[in-house]
C-alpha cells in the first residue's frame, strides 16, 4: 500500500513537471473549491494522527487553532527530524520536495496561514536547496504567492534552517529558534495553537503529516480512513535501520505483524548475516526498547502488529510506542548497555539545561552507564539509575526529559541481568563488548557467554 | 460600590483561600503562608517570564476544578499554572510530590560545589535553605563536579559560574530593567552558562540587581566580597535622595561601617524595589543615607541570630527578694561578721573602693 511514496521512483520526481504530470498539485485544486472548514474537516474524518512521534489527532490539533480577528495565523512544518533512527522526513523532502509543499498549501488554505514556515534542522543544508528550487517551480506555476488560483487566497512558503539542535524539534522550542532566539521549549499552557509564533496562533506539525494531507484531500477523508486499523489509520512510513538485510524507507498500511515486517523480504528481509533478533527499538531513539519475545508477542500472547495501539499493548511495562517510525533492530551481538549509554549521551548532549531534572540527571545517567560499560560500576549503580530516571521522568518542562528517562528505564526493566553481568563481569564485558544473546528468540546461549 | 470581581476558591493541602482568577498556585499559597508555600528557586513575582525552570514548586493537582474534577496527570510547576474554581492542590499532603522535590534539589546539588564556607552567599543562600528543607543529608553523586573558567564581568559583580543552578533570573533581570542585555546563557546542558559575549562588563546603572536576584552565590558583590559573614552585619532600612532610583535600601553595617548595600526584600526573598549601581557600590559611609531602623529578617534566618522577633519574653519571677534588688540574690552582710551589713553593696556604683567602708558606721 503506498500513497505517499507512490511515484517516489518515478525518474525527475523531483521537478515540477514530472510531478504534475503524474497527478501532482491535483489536490490544491480540489481543495480551493472546498472551504477551510471543510478540509479540516475532511482531516478530522480521515483520523490522521500526528506523525512526529506523540500521536496526536491532526483534526483536532487543527480544530484548536485560535481564530482571533485581525491577528495573522501561521502553519509551520516541523522538518527538525533529530530523532536518532529517524529518517522518513529526510526522504519525504530530498525525494519528493513537491508532495510537502502541495501539503503545505492545502493546510495553510485550511487553517488560513498566508505564510507558512518549515523549519528544518541546520544539517540538512542540501535538501534546503532542493526544497527552495521547488518552491520557487511552484511560485512560477501559480501555486504559490498571491491570489492562487483566482481564489483570493495568498500563500507563501519560507525555509527557515535551525542550528541543529535536538530540542527544536519541540513544536514551542522550535517557534523560539524560528523567532530568532535560543532554542528553549515553553512552558505551557498557552499551547501554540493560542500564542505561537510571535505571540500567534500556530499550528506545528511534522513533514509527513503535511504530506499525507494530500492522499487524504484526494481521496476523501473516509477513504483514507479505511486505510490501516482501529484509530490508527492511514500508511506509515518507517525508517528501518540496525542490523536488518534491507534498511532503508518503508510505508505500511500498520496492519502488518512485527514478525512479517521484520523478517517477510517485502520489508526488513530479517536480520542479517544470520544472526538473531534480540531487541527493538520500534519508534525512535525515545521510546522503550523491547526485547525479542515482547517485541514479536504482547504480554498476552498475541501477535504483536505495527500499529499506534498495538506497539503500545501493555503500557511501558510490556510494551513500546509507535513514536516517530525510526525502527531500530539490535541483532544477537548488540550490547544493551553500551547501546543505552549511547542514547544517555546523546540525551545529556542535547538538554537544553532549563530545567534542572533534566540538565543534571541526563548527564549524572550518562556517567553512571559510561562506569558500567567500562567495567568500573557497582551493583548499586543499576538502582541508582533507575531511581534518577524516575525523578526525570514527567517532571520537566518538556517531553525531552521523558524522552531521556524511558530508553533507560526500559533497557533496566527488560535487561536488568545484562547491566549485572557488566558490573560481575568488567574484564569480559570488555573484550567481548557485546551482552548477554539469551534474549534473542530462541532461547540459547552461544559458547563463551 | 465597585463591581465585585468573581474569585476563584482554590484548597491547598486542604486549607481554603479565595484569589482573583489568573493568580497562580504559588501565589494563591503565599496567601496561606507558612509550610504550605511551595519553594521556589527560579521564579520571581517581579520578572516576567520567570519561572517553570527549577522544579522545586512542583505539586500536585488532585482535583482540576469544579467544572473539570479531573485531577491532572502530571506535577504540575506551581509558578506558573493558574488556579480554577475549585481546584484542589497537595503539596506536602503529597508524597509524590515530596519524593519528586527531593529529587529536584538533589539534582540542583549534582554540579554545585558546595562551597558554602567561602561563599559570600552563605546565610542567605535559597538553595541552603532549600536542601535544609527538602533534600538528603548525603548525595549519591560520585563523580567529578563541572567546571568553568573565570569570567571578569566587570569592577563591582563577580561570577562564580561553578554555583549557578540556572535559574535565569539575572537573564531576566536584565531584559527588564535595563536597556540593552549585555549577559545571557550561553551553550546547552548542564554546561550551559551565564556568560557575555567576548567578555563585556556588565554596566548599566542597574545592573547590580542581578546579584540580589541571584538565589545562590553565583553572582556576588565585588565591593563586599570576603569582607564579612552576612550574620555579623547588622541590616538596617535607610534611604537618600537619589534621583535615578527610589533609594530605599538596606544596610549592612557593623558599628558605623556600612560593609554593603541591597536593596530591600520581602518574606520571599524578593526585591521589593531596585536600587541603581550608585546607591549600591558607592554609597558605603553612614553619613550618605538615612537610617529608619533595623529591618526585619525571619526570625529564621541565621541573620537574625541573638533578636529574635516575636519570642515572648520571660516575666521576671523574682522580683524583689527578701526586699533587696533581684541581682543580688545572696546578701552576704547576714552571713558575714567581718563585713559592714549596714553597708549595701548593691548601692555602690561601680566596683568597692575601701572608701566606701570607711565613713560610715563604727
Amino acid at each position: 500500500m503506498k500513497l505517499l511514496l507512490e511515484h517516489a521512483h518515478v525518474e525527475g520526481i523531483r521537478y515540477y513537471d514530472t510531478y504534475r504530470k503524474n497527478g501532482g498539485y491535483r489536490s490544491v485544486e480540489k481543495a480551493f473549491k472546498m472551504t477551510p472548514d471543510e478540509i479540516v474537516e475532511e482531516v478530522k474524518k480521515s483520523g490522521l494522527r500526528g506523525r512526529g512521534g506523540a500521536g496526536f489527532p491532526t483534526g483536532m490539533k487543527w480544530s484548536f487553532l485560535a481564530k482571533p480577528e485581525g491577528v495573522p495565523r501561521h502553519l509551520v512544518c516541523n522538518a527538525d527530524e533529530s530523532e536518532p533512527g529517524t529518517f522518513k522526513d529526510r526522504y519525504l523532502m530530498e525525494f519528493l520536495p513537491h508532495l510537502l509543499i502541495e501539503g503545505l498549501i492545502v493546510s495553510s488554505f485550511a487553517l488560513g496561514s498566508h505564510a507558512t514556515y518549515i523549519y528544518i534542522r541546520g544539517e540538512y543544508a542540501w535538501i534546503v536547496d532542493i526544497l527552495e528550487q521547488a518552491i520557487g517551480e511552484a511560485k512560477n506555476n501559480g501555486w504559490l504567492g498571491k491570489n492562487i488560483l483566482n481564489s483570493g487566497f495568498d500563500c507563501e512558503i519560507y525555509v527557515q534552517r535551525g542550528g541543529g539542535a535536538y530540542i527544536c524539534g519541540e513544536e514551542t522550542a522550535l517557534i523560539e529558534s524560528l523567532e530568532g532566539k535560543r532554542g528553549n521549549p515553553r512552558i505551557k499552557p498557552p499551547f501554540p495553537a493560542i500564542q505561537g509564533v510571535w505571540m500567534r496562533p500556530t499550528v506545528v506539525n511534522n513533514v509527513e503529516t503535511l504530506a499525507a494531507v494530500v492522499p487524504i484531500i484526494n481521496n476523501g477523508g473516509e477513504e483514507y480512513a479505511k486505510i490501516g486499523v482501529g484509530r490508527s489509520t492511514g500508511t506509515k512510513l518507517l525508517s528501518v535501520c540496525g542490523n536488518v538485510k534491507k534498511p532503508g524507507i518503508y510505508e505500511i498500511d500498520m496492519t502488518q505483524t512485527v514478525e512479517e515486517f521484520i523478517f517477510s523480504d517485502e520489508y526488513c528481509g530479517g536480520i542479517a548475516n544470520g544472526k538473531r533478533l534480540k531487541a527493538c527499538i520500534p519508534g525512535g531513539s525515545s521510546v522503550p526498547i523491547l526485547p525479542a519475545n515482547l517485541l514479536l508477542k504482547t504480554a498476552k500472547g498475541e501477535a504483536r502488529y505495527m500499529n499506534y495501539e498495538s506497539l503500545s499493548d501493555g503500557g511501558f511495562a510490556t510494551g513500546s510506542m509507535m513514536g516517530s517510525g525510526g525502527f531500530i533492530v539490535m541483532d544477537e551481538d548488540q550490547c544493551v548497555v553500551r547501546h543505552t549509554m549511547t542514547l544517555a549521551r546523546f540525551y545529556n548532549h542535547e538538554s537544553c539545561g532549563q530545567c534542572s531534572p533534566c540538565r543534571e540527571g541526563t548527564g549524572w545517567m550518562y556517567k553512571i552507564l559510561k562506569n558500567i560499560e567500562y567495567g568500573k560500576g557497582k551493583l548499586s549503580d543499576i538502582d541508582l539509575l533507575w531511581d534518577i530516571q524516575r525523578k526525570i521522568e514527567g517532571n520537566t518542562i518538556c517531553p525531552l526529559g521523558d524522552a531521556a528517562a524511558w530508553p533507560v528505564a526500559a533497557a533496566i526493566r527488560h535487561f536488568r541481568d545484562e547491566f549485572e553481568w557488566h558490573v560481575n563481569n568488567p574484564d569480559e564485558a570488555q573484550n567481548r563488548n557485546f551482552g548477554l544473546a539469551h534474549y534473542a528468540d530462541p532461547i540459547h546461549i552461544p559458547a563463551g557467554a | 460600590m465597585s463591581e465585585q470581581t468573581p474569585k476563584f476558591k482554590v484548597t491547598i493541602d486542604n486549607i481554603t483561600v479565595e484569589v482573583a482568577p489568573g493568580t497562580t498556585i504559588l501565589n494563591a499559597a503565599r496567601m496561606i503562608g507558612g509550610d504550605v508555600t511551595p519553594p521556589a528557586m527560579c521564579y520571581y513575582s517581579k520578572l516576567e517570564g520567570s519561572g517553570g525552570k527549577c522544579r522545586t514548586c512542583l505539586v500536585e493537582v488532585s482535583k482540576g476544578s469544579e467544572k473539570d474534577p479531573r485531577p491532572m496527570p502530571k506535577l504540575v510547576a506551581s509558578c506558573r499554572t493558574t488556579v480554577m474554581d475549585g481546584m484542589e492542590v497537595k503539596n506536602i499532603t503529597s508524597d509524590k510530590v515530596l519524593d519528586a522535590r527531593k529529587g529536584v534539589v538533589e539534582m540542583l546539588l549534582v554540579n554545585h560545589p558546595l562551597d558554602c564556607p567561602v561563599c559570600d552567599q552563605a546565610g542567605e543562600c535559597h538553595l541552603q535553605d532549600l536542601s535544609y528543607e527538602h533534600g538528603a543529608s548525603t548525595t549519591r553523586y560520585e563523580f567529578d563536579r563541572r567546571t568553568f573558567e573565570k569570567e571578569d564581568l566587570g569592577d563591582y559583580i563577580s561570577l562564580h559560574m561553578t554555583r549557578c543552578i540556572l535559574c535565569y533570573r539575572c537573564v531576566y533581570t536584565a531584559e527588564q530593567l535595563t536597556q540593552k542585555r549585555e549577559h545571557g546563557v550561553l551553550d546547552r546542558g548542564d554546561h550551559a552558562a551565564i556568560s557575555t559575549l567576548l567578555g563585556k562588563s556588565l554596566d548599566n546603572e542597574f545592573i547590580g540587581n542581578v546579584i540580589d536576584v541571584c538565589p545562590v552565590g553565583a553572582l556576588t558583590d565585588k565591593t563586599f566580597r570576603f569582607k564579612n559573614r552576612v550574620w555579623f552585619t547588622k541590616p538596617v532600612d535607610a534611604h537618600c535622595d537619589c534621583k535615578t532610583c527610589g533609594g530605599k535600601a538596606r544596610l549592612w553595617m557593623r558599628g558605623d561601617e556600612v560593609f554593603r548595600v541591597t536593596a530591600r526584600k520581602d518574606q520571599w526573598g524578593e526585591v521589593e524595589e531596585w536600587i541603581c549601581n550608585d546607591c549600591r557600590f558607592h554609597k558605603k559611609s553612614a553619613k550618605d543615607w538615612v537610617i529608619e531602623g533595623p529591618s526585619k529578617i525571619s526570625r529564621h534566618s541565621v541573620i537574625s541570630q541573638g533578636h529574635y522577633v516575636g519570642v515572648k519574653k520571660q516575666p521576671v519571677l523574682i522580683d524583689k527578694v527578701i526586699g533587696k534588688d533581684p541581682k543580688m540574690l545572696l546578701d552576704i552582710h547576714s552571713v558575714s561578721d567581718v563585713n559592714r551589713p549596714e553597708v549595701e553593696l548593691s548601692k555602690i556604683a561601680g566596683p568597692a573602693h575601701s572608701d566606701d567602708f570607711k565613713n560610715t558606721g563604727k
